[in-house]
């Protein structure tokens, strides 16, 4: 089997894989790193969303072979070494960004890029970067408010409904 | 999804040559293909990624004014190279979708693919651009050829794509909210020897040229050169988000604020 070698929250990690094995697959069942979460496995959700060389992909989309030589962030390099939660996991305790949780990890990933890119997002900016993550719980408002939050803007200034 | 052998060269040619074996076919972004995998409608031997190749890769403007696009060149790349040189063309990348897919999905992958509801099919017809392969050069006019059918032969890889820049252009796209494609979308390109209209989403032969309004635009840039014209709805897409007599109704509505917004 095809041996594939690339770096996961900064640490090196190798595995054998099948050419179908997902990045979704080898995180989760080679690395044990489940907090990528499968909600669709067809490329709806964004449950399952990382950053493959600084860019939010969806894992399930995209086969382990791709990410060759490549940086691999996930949920679990968020926190500090300390078990500390940074500022946008904080956003979203504080903000009740979350329900069940399950949506969270990719919600999370895909916050951590947009604000990456642009720092201070309108609210509209925000709601437009999570087209591609569903979220069954929360009604995305308090997500919403967390963003807000964590990119050092006034949360309470969005209509509270 | 059923196993298959993997490959990932580093050249234009290296592909084509992994390409020659029975049942091998190119990946690109993967963002439609690998869904198509999972649902066993499409079971390659080989897949041969296309995502090494840095000869694919990149936007360029050319000497005389037109925009190279690299085959294997993601939405999201496009969305921000090609924003100053083809606004209209950048604007419609960076609204493929959602922000995972545009960092994974390509122009190619998107050509090749041909969806009737896809966007990038209607920028290529409505510029005029020209499809690259790994053999030869297709005018957009010869090279949408139905649903999901196009002029490439097996093998074939869409290494570049070449747009002319129009004067002024604007894509209108009525999103449809589930699936994040067109429910049906028109651009329209204004350029020093006449208009072009091109309509996706709405007909059962994939994304087509509205003749009509582009005459009437041709003579009269304007929403008004619009007024009495209509698409039949004979032959459009009826299905549960909308039937054929509304996609037709939308288009020339979608028509007249791409004219507004580029006039
Ligand atoms: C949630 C979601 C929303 C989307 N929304 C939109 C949208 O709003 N508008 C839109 O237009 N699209 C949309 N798409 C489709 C997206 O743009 C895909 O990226 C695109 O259709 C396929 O490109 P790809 O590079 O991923 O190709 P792949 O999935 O890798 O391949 C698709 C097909 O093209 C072939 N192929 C790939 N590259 C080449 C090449 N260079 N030469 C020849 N053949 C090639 C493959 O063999 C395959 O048959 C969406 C997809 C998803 C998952
Ligand atoms: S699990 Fe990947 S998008 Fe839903
Ligand atoms: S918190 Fe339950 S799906 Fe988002």
């Amino acid at each position: 089997m095809p041996q594939v070698a690339m770096t996961v929250n900064g640490k090196p990690a190798r595995g054998e894989v099948e050419g179908r094995t997902l990045l979704s697959s080898f995180l989760r069942d080679n690395l044990g790193l489940t907090g990528t979460h499968v909600g669709c496995d067809t490329s709806q959700c964004g449950a399952c969303v990382v950053h493959v060389d600084g860019k939010d992909v969806k894992a399930c989309t995209m086969f382990a072979l791709e990410a060759e030589g490549a940086q691999v962030d996930t949920i679990e390099g968020q926190a500090g070494a300390d078990g500390s939660l940074n500022v946008i996991q904080q956003a979203f305790q504080d903000h009740h960004g979350l329900q069940c949780g399950f949506c969270t990890p990719g919600m999370v990933m895909t916050a951590a890029a947009l604000l990456k890119e642009t720092p201070k997002p309108s609210e509209a900016e925000i709601r437009d970067y999570l087209e591609g993550n569903i979220c069954r719980c929360t009604g995305y408002h308090n997500i919403v408010k967390a963003i807000l939050a964590a990119s050092g803007q006034d949360a309470g200034a969005i209509a509270a409904e | 999804m059923y196993e298959f052998e993997f490959e990932r060269p580093g050249s234009i040619s290296d592909a084509v040559a992994a390409l020659k074996t029975d049942e091998a076919q190119a990946l690109g972004g993967g963002q439609t293909l690998i869904p198509t995998m999972k649902q066993r409608l499409a079971n390659p031997a080989k897949l041969v990624s296309l995502t090494g190749i840095g000869e694919m890769q990149g936007v360029c403007v050319e000497d005389d004014g037109a925009l190279t696009i690299g085959g294997a060149t993601p939405h999201a790349v496009v969305a921000e190279k090609a924003a100053a040189s083809y606004p209209a063309l950048a604007a419609l990348a960076g609204n493929i979708g959602d922000p995972a897919v545009r960092n994974r999905g390509t122009i190619g992958g998107s050509l090749a693919n041909n969806d009737p509801s896809a966007c990038y099919p209607a920028a290529a017809l409505a510029s005029g651009a020209v499809i690259v392969t790994n053999a030869r050069e297709i005018p957009a006019d010869d090279y949408f050829q139905g649903m999901f059918a196009t002029a490439l032969e097996e093998g074939e890889i869409i290494t570049s794509v070449r747009f002319p820049v129009p004067r002024a252009a604007n894509y209108q796209k009525f999103d449809q909210a589930a699936s994040r494609f067109a429910l049906v979308g028109v651009f329209v390109a204004r350029f020093d020897d006449g208009v072009r209209v091109a309509v996706t989403g709405a007909s059962e032969d994939g994304v087509f040229r509205w003749s009509e309004a582009e005459a009437a635009l041709g003579s009269d840039f304007s929403a008004a050169a619009l007024d009495g014209l209509a698409l039949p709805a004979d032959g459009m897409i009826g299905d549960l988000h909308g039937t054929p007599e509304y996609r037709a109704h939308l288009a020339a509505v979608l028509t007249r604020r791409a004219v507004q917004a580029a006039a």
